[in-house]
């Protein structure tokens, strides 16, 4: 079973201009143990996705309109409130960018980490201090026992990023979502804080999501990768092959525009054009207007889940095109409007129905 | 990479900018101070490009508030084409900043929401009337909008109606409204996902080619900053550890600080991730309120010894590879720049950086 298995999500933002659609039918997995990235264009509906598996979503305006998430095979959607927020923290937690507006600056960083084992395990003030300052000092911040009497303004950026990963740590959740954990952050820094994530998730088979713009970051440390446009997912594969061999325009021209030194004193590759305006995602397939390959059926039909290799999909017609589909075998059609080869439903990215053969030939 | 010609544009002779601390509210006493910038010298020449990176909050953007006269430097020398405009005031003053502008980081906050496109664009004109009459600005206005690459009748729409990349553009047209010589960026294109920052790397160099700007670039990305930069500085809690083309940085370091960030990059494959050895940074930086005697690096540095506790190092080619030249051979401020010994764990030279 799937530590979390998102299926078919759909959001959207009520707002006074009209309605938003943030994600629509957003699927993924995460297993225990597995690092899965969330790579896409600003605004595509990454933080969305997350806030509403937390279930922290800013509603309204936002709404959840469709879909399932499978926490340990029970579905958060249909749970009540109360039992939410007990899975949230204790089971599942979340580590925002921005350290210092998520912590409170008016309460000691010992103070807020103890109420964690106050509130949710209900030990005593002392115990709680004491769980604190063995947590400070496991997320590496040097003298733990003295500074956990400090304010968070009292640390530098690096140090309170590590304050919010003990807070998320704190009662040892299966599932973390990183939201950008180190955006703010200098390379030496984020290579600190990548590595404290990396090491507890092995230590405690944690589950983390990991939303990032830093395609560095990702191949260094994630299993799974799936890239998101205009509220879609339109690329899922494992990290190896999406980097060898991008199986959806957009991805190619992601990775296309990282600087790279035997290109130097030459123009970076850019996408055309400009992302899309949430508000009119273009029909067909969002990325037609930027997109090199797109032909007539792009302007006017949706594409679905098509099946790249197993592990692997990609939401472009003509995949086949792209270097993850070259010499690959046939894709199988998996959702979207036709009719599932196996019968059941299954998120993007995960087992296809019908052995299809590794693409990566 | 452009030919250094002989005389700088711009030229920064040790550089001092503190911050006072103060206790007290009525009386306020001074404690002591941020030495935020600490004796930093370097030049610029006309149409380069000088790329400055180093840790968070190791002085950056208090140089280039310093250049474009936001702050007043507490000691040390600016000097534009030769003339000294560190204590320059009223109309002189204003003569020079005209030449050397600054474009911010954040395009969510750096522009005011309340302006018009086309008034923000325009505003270094109210303060520079002389340097557009009133009847062409609306068309300069317009030529700028076209010359970065947005819809000239874009100058009525507000700030909130635009993307980050299409904000950055609108602060890069402003920063060129009054053809400056130098554009001092300060970040700015670390807010903008990779795909927009292509675009606006890529702007930033055409104009570069076409105006024959010269530009501080400065940056956390250190891939971003090998593309567009001739040289680059890497600072180091208020000081410069190291200078040189961006070959000789990013191939041929020889200071720990720099070697220690390079191998922090994270690189676009995954199949390096086996290969690829860091080399840890042990502690937190130091406060730049009580920076280390010595070298400011040595709490951090594995190649520390007894005589980097004792004497500054100075930012200077070192000895060994004065005389035989070749890429090593830049300015590097520690005492043992030309020992090439280990760390503990192994660690790759200047290829952590590549390709990153
Ligand atoms: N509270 C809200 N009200 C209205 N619209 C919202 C709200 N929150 C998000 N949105 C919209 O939902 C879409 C998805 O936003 P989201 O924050 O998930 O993007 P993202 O992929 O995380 O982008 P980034 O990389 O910039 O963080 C955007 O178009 C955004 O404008
Ligand atoms: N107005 C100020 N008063 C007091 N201290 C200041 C002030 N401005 C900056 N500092 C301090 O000076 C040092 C250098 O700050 P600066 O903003 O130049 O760093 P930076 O290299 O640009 O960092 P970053 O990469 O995070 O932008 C920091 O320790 C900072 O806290
Ligand atoms: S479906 Fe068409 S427009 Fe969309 S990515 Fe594929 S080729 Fe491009
Ligand atoms: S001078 Fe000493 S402490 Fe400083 S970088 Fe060189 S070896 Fe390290
Ligand atoms: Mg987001
Ligand atoms: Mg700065």
């Amino acid at each position: 079973m799937a530590l979390l298995e998102v299926t078919g999500l759909h959001v959207e933002f009520r707002t006074r201009d009209g309605t938003v659609p943030a994600v629509s039918g957003v699927s993924y997995r995460v297993d225990a143990g597995e690092t899965l990235a969330v790579l896409g264009e600003s605004g595509s509906g990454k933080s969305v996705t997350a806030q509403a598996v937390m279930g922290i979503l800013d509603s309204p305006p936002g709404r959840i309109t469709a879909g399932r998430v499978l926490f340990r095979g029970q579905d958060l959607l249909t749970l009540k409130e109360e039992r939410r927020r007990r899975i949230r923290g204790a089971e599942m937690a979340m580590i925002f960018q921005d350290a210092l507006s998520a912590l409170n600056p008016v309460l000691t960083v010992g103070a807020q980490l103890g109420e964690m084992f106050t509130v949710h395990r209900g030990m005593s003030r002392k115990a709680a201090r004491a769980e604190a300052v063995r947590l400070m000092d496991r997320v590496g911040i040097p003298a733990a026992k003295d500074r956990a009497g400090d304010y968070p303004h009292q640390f530098s950026g690096g140090m309170r990023q590590r304050i919010m990963i003990a807070m998320a740590l704190a009662l040892e959740p299966a599932l973390i979502i990183a939201d950008e954990p180190t955006t703010a952050l200098d390379v030496t820094v984020q290579a600190q804080v990548m590595d404290l994530l990396a090491e507890l998730r092995r230590e405690l088979a944690m589950g983390l999501v990991l939303i990032t713009h830093d395609l560095g970051v990702v191949a260094d440390v994630a299993d799974r990768i799936v890239v998101m446009y205009a509220g879609r997912i339109v690329e899922s594969a494992p990290v190896r092959d999406i980097y060898r061999r991008p199986a959806h325009p957009y991805t190619e021209g992601l990775l296309e525009s990282v600087p790279r030194v035997d290109r130097k004193g030459r123009e970076l590759y850019a996408i055309k054009g400009l992302p899309p305006n949430p508000r009119r995602i273009p029909p067909g397939c969002a990325f037609h207007p930027r997109c090199p390959r797109a032909r007539e059926v792009c302007r006017t039909e949706v594409p679905p889940q098509f099946e790249v290799a197993p592990e692997r999909t990609s939401a472009c017609f003509f995949w086949r095109e792209t270097p993850g589909g070259t010499g690959a075998p046939d894709g199988t059609e998996m959702r979207g409007g036709t009719e599932m080869p196996g019968g059941t439903e299954t998120p993007g990215g995960t087992r296809a129905p019908g052995g299809t053969e590794e693409g990566d030939g | 990479m452009a030919e250094r010609p002989a005389e700088p544009i711009l030229e920064v002779r040790d550089l001092v900018k503190h911050y006072p601390l103060t206790r007290g509210v009525l009386f306020k006493k001074r404690t002591g101070a941020v030495r935020a910038v600490d004796g930093v010298s370097f030049e610029l020449a006309a149409g380069e490009t000088l790329g400055i990176v180093g840790e968070s909050g190791c002085g950056k953007s208090t140089v280039a508030r310093t250049l474009v006269h936001l702050e007043r430097p507490t000691a040390g020398r600016i000097r534009y084409r030769g003339e000294d405009i560190t204590r320059l005031s009223g109309r002189a003053l204003k003569a020079v900043r005209r030449n050397i502008q600054m474009v911010f980081q954040d395009p969510y906050t750096s522009l005011n929401p309340r302006m018009t496109v086309g008034d923000i664009v325009g505003e270094p004109y109210e303060i520079h009337p002389e340097a557009a009459p009133k009847g062409d600005r609306r068309r300069r206005v317009r030529e700028l909008l076209e010359v970065v690459g947005l819809d000239p009748d874009y100058a009525g729409r507000y700030p909130h109606q635009f993307s980050g990349g299409q904000r950055q553009r609108i602060g890069i047209a402003r920063g060129l409204a009054l053809r400056p010589e130098i554009i001092v960026a300060d970040e700015p294109v670390s807010a903008l996902d990779v795909s927009v920052q292509a675009q606006v790397v890529n702007l930033m160099e055409r104009l570069q080619a076409e105006f024959g700007l010269a530009y501080l670039f400065i940056a956390h990305d250190l891939s971003v900053v090998r593309h567009i930069s001739d040289r680059v500085a890497v600072m180091y809690l208020g000081r410069l550890a190291e200078t040189g083309t961006d070959t000789e940085i990013y191939e041929h370091p020889t200071h720990p600080y720099t070697r220690a960030l390079l191998s922090a990059v994270p690189r676009p494959d995954p199949a390096a991730r086996a290969r690829r050895a860091r080399i840890p940074l042990a502690g937190e930086v130091p406060s730049p309120a009580h920076p280390p005697s010595g070298c400011r690096f040595r709490t951090r540095c594995w190649k520390a010894r007894e005589r980097c506790a004792r004497e500054v190092p100075e930012l200077a080619v070192p000895e060994a590879y004065r005389a035989s030249g070749g890429p090593a051979a830049h300015p590097s401020a520690c005492h043992f720049a030309a020992e090439p010994d280990e760390p503990d764990e192994p660690y790759g030279t200047g290829e952590a950086g590549r390709g990153a």
